[in-house]
């Protein structure tokens, strides 16, 4: 997005971020940035950063960010949070899939502001200690992938499919899961790898 | 996408002070400086393409609790403006007395949108004309009055046949509106001055001489909810697409029809990517009504509907496909088992 650059806290770039820590040093970081922030947010300025609490991953994240960024944006830049990916940032491939609640969203189209209060889960908040989600376990099973960059959201879309109860046959899950464009055509190995999974996510 | 205001609705009474008092009171509401946020699907989508411009967005998700209700009593129904395309497809009630409701909702978009978009987003859905979209295109008088229109003589495959004006040929993307418009439905509007209702088939404006007004809606007015009366049990919605799933109509019927003895008592023919509007086929109702059907008689009614269609260069064989679909809905409506 062109916004990238306008309302950055203070100091803030993911590339260093990314080399020197780990996504918990973000909260802190973040918070001590912007209260360092000369540029103090003037009260209906639309520029002015804004103060968002993200519950994401079972996690509160305090971000002070552009009242413009979206979910996807807020997880990939600001959190370190890179899994979801940005495919068409339009709503049209489903690559930045996440759940808000139970619910499957396209993160891109979603604003930071608008999901406050939610929560939300990433392809980072499925695996448990060693463990994959099942999920997970079927796509690595089944070879679900070729370049495996649209596979997160593939997974996270597929998980709530599975859930609505959508996942009955395979025709079901084409139709379910066609918002999850997958420029490398694996749709057989998806498709079976969904297949393969339900049972377990119905199960609990 | 140009910075904004966000500020979050708690009451409709904010919410329309809130939108009617940052909007400019001459500028049609595509224009409005100040734009409700319901689902996002549309309106982030053409902010980040440049496309909107407001400088306010009222959040009105907070209204959800009083304006998300799906309420089908049996005989009467009243969904919610802020009730979600997912959650509306898949309602029993839904499903068994309104399936052309339930399967536009249902072949729109994909799983993810549907869960986040709102059926009062929906309606007010824009076109997805490519010339619209890029704003790289000098020429494009909804966008840009008086400017021209690129897709006249441009690619136009994707464009309408009907409704179409010397200004703007710009599809109605939409599912769900040609449910809504064949089954008679109202909308309720809240605005600064309380509520109004009115005939949905009223909300939407052909192109004409200004295209860059497309309802009758006014800055600052709000749709709160759809009301259908009766139950049409014997309905559907067929869409003919590029693609199989997750794609705009190329050629879409909604049909509803009240068929006793074998004789059909009321018939109800909308269509759907073809026109520049939600449209009503009434010619093709007219023919149907009182008849005993065959596939003579679906013919007869789909060429009517499609009488004055005007195709260009790249669309015209949505005249032929329109027909079919419509020929094809009929049929599939006529056998259903309810
Ligand atoms: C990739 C893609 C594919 C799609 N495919 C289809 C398809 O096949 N069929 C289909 O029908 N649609 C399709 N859509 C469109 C989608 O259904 C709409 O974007 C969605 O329904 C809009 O609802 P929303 O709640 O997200 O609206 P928003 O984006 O929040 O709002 C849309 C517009 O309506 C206004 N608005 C919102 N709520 C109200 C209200 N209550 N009263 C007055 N104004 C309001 C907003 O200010 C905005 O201008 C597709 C969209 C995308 C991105
Ligand atoms: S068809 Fe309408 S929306 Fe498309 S370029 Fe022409 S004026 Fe613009
Ligand atoms: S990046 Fe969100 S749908 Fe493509
Ligand atoms: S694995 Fe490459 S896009 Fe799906």
């Amino acid at each position: 997005m062109p916004d990238n650059s306008s309302s950055r806290p203070s100091g803030f770039d993911r590339r260093a971020f990314m080399a020197g820590a780990a996504g918990s040093a973000l909260v802190p970081m973040t918070a001590r940035a912007a209260a360092q922030d000369p540029r103090a947010p003037a009260a209906q300025d639309p520029s002015a950063p804004v103060d968002v609490t993200l519950h994401v991953n079972g996690k509160d994240r305090r971000l002070r960010i552009d009242a413009r960024t979206t979910v996807l944006d807020a997880l990939r830049e600001h959190m370190g949070l890179t899994g979801s990916k940005k495919g068409c940032d339009h709503g049209q491939c489903g690559a930045c899939t996440v759940l808000i609640g139970d619910r499957r969203v396209v993160s891109c189209l979603t604003l930071a502001l608008a999901a406050e209060g939610q929560e939300i889960t990433t392809i980072e908040g499925l695996a448990t200690d060693d463990r994959l989600h099942p999920m997970q376990q079927a796509f690595v099973d089944n070879d679900a992938f070729q370049c495996g960059y649209c596979t997160p959201g593939q997974i996270m879309s597929a998980i709530a499919c599975v859930k609505e109860g959508h996942a009955g046959s395979e025709a079901d899950i084409r139709e379910y899961m066609s918002g999850n464009i997958c420029r490398c055509a694996a749709y057989p190995n998806i498709v079976a790898a969904v297949k393969q999974a339900a049972p377990e996510i119905l199960k609990g | 996408m140009r910075p904004f205001l966000y500020q979050r609705a708690t009451d409709p009474d904010m919410a329309v002070q809130a939108l009617g008092a940052a909007a400019a009171a001459n500028n049609p509401l595509t224009q409005a400086t100040a734009q409700p946020l319901a689902g996002g699907t549309t309106l982030i989508d053409l902010m980040k393409l440049d496309v909107m411009r407001p400088t306010a967005i009222v959040d009105i998700n907070p209204l959800a609790q009083g304006w998300s209700a799906i309420e089908p009593d049996g005989e009467n129904l009243r969904l919610g403006a802020l009730a979600k395309m997912s959650d509306v497809a898949v309602h029993d009630e839904i499903q068994r007395n309104y399936p052309v409701i339930a399967n536009s909702l249902k072949l729109a978009a994909s799983a993810q949108l549907r869960n986040m978009a709102t059926l009062g987003g929906n309606v007010m859905q824009r076109t997805r004309c490519s010339y619209f979209r890029d704003v790289s295109y000098e020429n494009c008088n909804k966008r840009n009055p008086g400017s021209g229109c690129a897709a006249m003589d441009g690619v136009n495959r994707m464009h309408a046949v009907l409704g179409v004006s010397d200004q703007c040929i710009a599809t109605y993307p939409g599912d769900f509106a040609q449910a809504l418009i064949a089954l008679d439905a109202t909308v309720e509007i809240t605005g600064r001055s309380g509520s109004r209702s009115m005939p949905f088939a009223e909300l939407h404006k052909m192109p004409g001489s200004s295209p860059d007004i497309e309802t009758t809606l006014q800055p600052g007015e709000l749709i709160s909810a759809f009301t259908v009366s009766g139950r049409w049990p014997r309905s559907v919605y067929l869409k003919a697409r590029d693609r199989q799933s997750y794609e705009f109509a190329l050629s879409s019927a909604a049909i509803a029809l009240d068929v006793q003895d074998g004789t059909i008592r009321e018939a109800r023919v909308a269509l759907g990517g073809v026109a520049t509007v939600p449209w009503r086929a009434r010619e093709a109702e007219a023919l149907l009504k009182g008849q005993r059907f065959d596939d003579g008689l679906a013919q007869r009614a789909a060429d009517a509907a499609f009488a004055d269609a005007r195709g260009r260069r790249h669309n015209s064989f949505k005249i032929a496909l329109g027909k079919r679909v419509v020929a094809r809905a009929l049929q599939q409506a006529v056998t259903m088992e309810i």
